[in-house]
């Protein structure tokens, strides 16, 4: 393959370590190269995706966070095989704030969508490949021999003809000096030495992070800094009235106690004091604009408003006529409970700031947003103020915040205290857990009409927050009314029925909600694969057999369906030995799943899943170990909240605050995996959400197989 | 109150009130960064020292219920046969995701293969439980223990 590559600009030589300096950007679609460096003699690594040092260290300079889901590698990944470096030379930073050179969607540089190597793939790859073309070219002027004749492997480049060989730094120099070729070759998949091969690319952060040497957030500890949790109100929408800090003040180690736009700030030489000033506070809250209902209430109100007629998300064929055609009708409703987030590291952040510029450190999920909300509360322009993206223990969408609301509160602590003391914001488990941004609360009602041995219609009325009303994305995601977010697996099936329609509508609340990992296929996969297999079921066909029959329009989703079922040898889901098997299926952010799963009843009454079965179609498989573990943890992940998650609000509090309410899977919880893998040369698409969404439907199918009715309210453990 | 700790095998004073959990202790007074915060209450284990080589949840061991002369052991200084064996596991199976909890999973792991030499599955879900990994990493964490535990066997 070969690329054109528009718009070379500037380049300048680098001095010292830093040899090479490579940036490239494409501004959607586009080919735009640019390669800069820095006259001064230091490294502009601003600009940059790759760095090669005269000491032979390639450093990737990644532009997605590291929460876990692999980024740093896979993106080194892409750079070592265009570059064909050798991989224990390989070391990864973040990028600094740039989104014209590091946007994950158009202009704005954040990580989420599962966007990280599917926006990396030519990007990554490119920059590897001119680096590797540009140091090729600096060997042959110092060989005086063509450079075509020059191989390169594991950072030795070689002239088999006159013997002669050197490594990346030797030449880093010199190749930072020359001219950036106008256009380089990608490889042909078919030579590819690390992307898709497994054991070749081993995580590069696994020995910092099983030695307790990576640094987080929390374990930033700056001379002169203090440790800040705010308190915030119990119940979502209220607002700080008056409050009372001398009793927190006498407190060993607490020096200062602000009030902040959202809450009351603590400022303490360490945690513990922290948590022990903010327990001496007495505070009056305004609750006029609060929340006063409990989740049953909301309940009840959504499901009045499903009810009525809301604005259409999807719809084909005639839906009202194919049920007045006659036929059995089935309906069900399904609850789905806010839930928490709860990665293991808590929402925490580090902030100094002078009066003119500001440095913040943390796990940065969202930089476009985020600069911009530490400018503006800070009055800096968004230039002065600089983002360093630190790994991120979790997230699951958490760090990622159409509102900023982290960065703000981190903002205004800073500005409360005043310049020229460093703080450290950090939100306990309670905070975490009772602070809101929840996926939320869903209602889902769904009729089917089967006729004649096949499902004639389908409507489904969802009714839940909108994911982004009110925050930086709403114009990317409602459209015509509709949270397209809220809705995405929902308003279009992949069965090809003869009748459907969608409709949703979006109520407010005071509760702060935001998207989960997998976004609206964290409920919309649910209602949609329990109630297929009901329908199939109803039409006494076979759950696998009557899916493919319907996906006729979906060929890569189908053919994991059949991947799986062959992976699993599936023979109906009827139970043996008190075990049975569900299957379900999700296309998400451009991946396709299928996931089977096998399930008893444990002697608690709580279903027990023993093993799932999983396809994936993500396209090329860059990182293969990646993705199993991405499998791994996502069916996990899902497994969890599927059936004990559960934030639940009484008078617009919620009633639990810590992993003693919150129940989260434990080890003897987790299920086997066994993956397959579909072989692609498609573009690679994400792989942190995709697995997420078909395995609750999975379970949910097996255990109507145990004579349990699917469960309709969640989590599970509601009904056992 | 000051305070001797023997940490990592030395003696530390520290000058802090009594109800100090002692991992605010590690972290904050003594810059051991590796204990991690998680939950405060016992329920998730990234905290996980160990005190006498028994794995324990510094977040809820406030620093006056240490006995004078007990031996906090923390990941910076976690070492030995068993140690290297479980930390190299760890990375031949690529065990950490965003590795927040694995410090915790690592202290739990060398305990159990201290005094457990060649678990069962029911010896692994017994000791491991109380330590929470969000990212799901189970499926590896026992394969990461049952390799350590052949290495070390042979
Ligand atoms: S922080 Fe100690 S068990 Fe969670
Ligand atoms: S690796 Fe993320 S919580 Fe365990």
């Amino acid at each position: 393959m070969t690329i054109k590559q528009a718009n070379l600009s500037r380049r300048a030589a680098l001095k010292g370590a830093a040899g090479l300096v490579i940036a490239l950007t494409l501004p959607l679609g586009g080919g735009k190269l640019l390669a800069q460096s820095a006259a001064t003699g230091k490294p502009l690594a601003v600009n940059a995706y790759v760095r090669i040092g005269s000491d032979d260290i390639v450093t990737v300079i990644v532009k997605h966070l590291e929460m876990g889901q692999g980024p740093l590698t896979g993106l080194s990944t892409l750079v070592a095989e265009e570059l064909d470096a050798d991989w224990s030379k390989i070391r990864t930073e973040h990028a600094p704030v740039d989104a014209t050179l590091y946007a994950g969607i158009p202009g704005i540089q954040m990580t989420g969508g599962s966007n990280a190597i599917a926006t990396s793939y030519d990007l990554m790859r490119r920059a590897g490949a001119t680096a590797r073309a540009m140091l090729v070219q600096a060997a042959a002027l110092a060989w005086k021999v063509k450079p075509e004749d020059i191989t390169v492997s594991q950072g030795v480049l070689r002239h088999a003809a006159s013997q002669r060989e050197g490594r990346f730094g030797q030449f880093a120099e010199a190749a930072s000096k020359l001219a950036v070729p106008q256009q380089v070759t990608l490889k042909d998949p078919a030579n590819f030495q690390l992307i898709g091969k497994d054991h070749r690319t081993p995580r590069v952060d696994a020995l910092a992070k099983s030695t307790g040497k990576a640094k987080f957030t929390l374990d930033i500890n700056a001379p002169g800094m203090l440790t800040v949790v705010v308190a915030h109100p119990d119940r979502f929408g209220a607002k700080l009235a008056s409050f009372d800090a001398s009793a927190a003040l006498k407190v060993n180690g607490v020096v200062a106690v602000k009030p902040i736009p959202s809450g009351v700030a603590v400022y303490a030489k360490g945690m513990w004091a922290a948590i022990k000033g903010r327990k001496a506070l007495k505070i009056t809250w305004d609750e006029s604009g609060a929340e006063t209902r409990g989740t049953e209430q909301m309940i009840a109100d959504y499901r009045a408003l499903a009810a009525t007629p809301g604005v259409v998300a999807g719809a084909s064929g005639d839906a009202a006529a194919a049920f007045a055609a006659g036929g059995k009708v089935i309906e069900a409703e399904y609850v789905f409970p806010y839930l928490a987030h709860a990665p293991m590291e808590p929402l925490d952040g580090y902030l100094q700031w002078d009066g003119t510029r500001a440095l913040a450190r943390y796990g940065c999920q969202a930089q476009t947003f985020d600069q911009g909300a530490l400018a503006m509360t800070l009055g800096l322009a968004p230039a002065n103020v600089e983002i360093e993206t630190l790994i991120a223990g979790g997230s699951f969408g958490r760090r990622a915040q159409g509102n900023s609301h982290f960065a703000l509160e981190l903002a205004e602590a800073a500005k409360a205290i005043g310049p020229n003391t460093p703080i450290k914001l950090v939100w306990t488990r309670e905070d975490d857990i009772r602070g809101g941004y929840y996926r939320p609360l869903f209602l889902h009602r769904m009729r089917g009409v089967v006729r004649d041995g096949q499902i004639a219609g389908w409507t489904n009325t969802l009714v839940g927050q909108s994911f982004m009303r009110g925050t930086a994305l709403e114009p990317y995601v409602v459209v015509n009314g509709v949270d397209m977010i809220a809705v995405e697996g929902a308003n279009n099936l992949p069965y090809d029925l003869p009748a459907f329609r969608c409709e949703a509508h979006f109520p407010s609340s005071p509760v702060s909600t935001l998207w989960w990992r997998s976004v609206g296929h964290t409920h919309a996969a649910y209602s949609r694969e329990t109630f297929i297999d009901r329908l199939l079921i109803e039409t006494g066909k076979d759950p696998v057999a009557g899916r493919l029959e319907l996906m006729g329009k979906h060929p890569r989703l189908a053919n994991v369906l059949k991947a799986v079922a062959e992976l699993a040898n599936w023979s109906g889901s009827e139970p043996a030995k008190g075990r049975a098997r569900g299957v379900a299926v999700a296309e998400s952010f451009g991946s396709y799943v299928a996931e089977i799963a096998e399930v008893s009843l444990g002697t608690n009454g709580e279903p027990k899943v023993h093993k799932v079965w999983c396809a994936v179609d993500c396209g090329v498989a860059v990182n293969p170990d990646v993705i199993r573990a991405q499998v791994e943890g996502g069916i996990g992940f899902a497994l969890g909240h599927a059936l004990y998650g559960e934030v639940p609000l009484e008078k617009g509090a919620p009633t639990i605050s810590n992993f003693d309410g919150y129940r989260s899977l434990r080890i003897e919880e987790m299920p086997a995996v066994e993956l397959v893998i579909i072989k692609s040369d498609v573009a690679p698409t994400g792989i942190g959400e995709p697995p997420v969404p078909p395995l609750a439907p999975a379970v949910a199918n097996a255990l109507a197989q145990l004579g349990k009715a699917r469960p309709t309210r969640l989590p599970f453990v509601r009904m056992s | 109150m000051k305070y001797t700790l023997n940490v990592n095998g030395a003696d530390r004073q520290v000058d802090v009130d009594d109800d100090t959990p002692l991992l605010w202790v590690l972290r904050d007074e003594l810059q051991l960064t590796g204990t991690k915060y998680g939950c405060g209450i016992a329920m998730c284990g990234a905290c996980t020292v160990h005190l006498d080589g028994q794995p324990t949840r510094s977040c809820s061991t406030p620093v006056a219920s240490l006995t004078p002369g007990q031996k906090v052991t923390t990941i910076e200084a976690v070492d030995g046969r068993v140690a290297e064996a479980v930390q190299a596991a760890w990375v031949a199976h690529d065990v950490p995701q965003c590795g927040y909890c694995q410090s915790g999973q690592v202290m739990s792991a060398v305990a159990l293969l201290r005094d457990t030499p060649k678990p069962s599955d029911d010896d692994i879900d017994a000791a491991m439980s109380g330590n929470l990994c969000r990212c799901a990493t189970y499926v590896r964490i026992r394969a990461a223990i049952k390799s350590a535990a052949a290495k070390l066997e042979a």
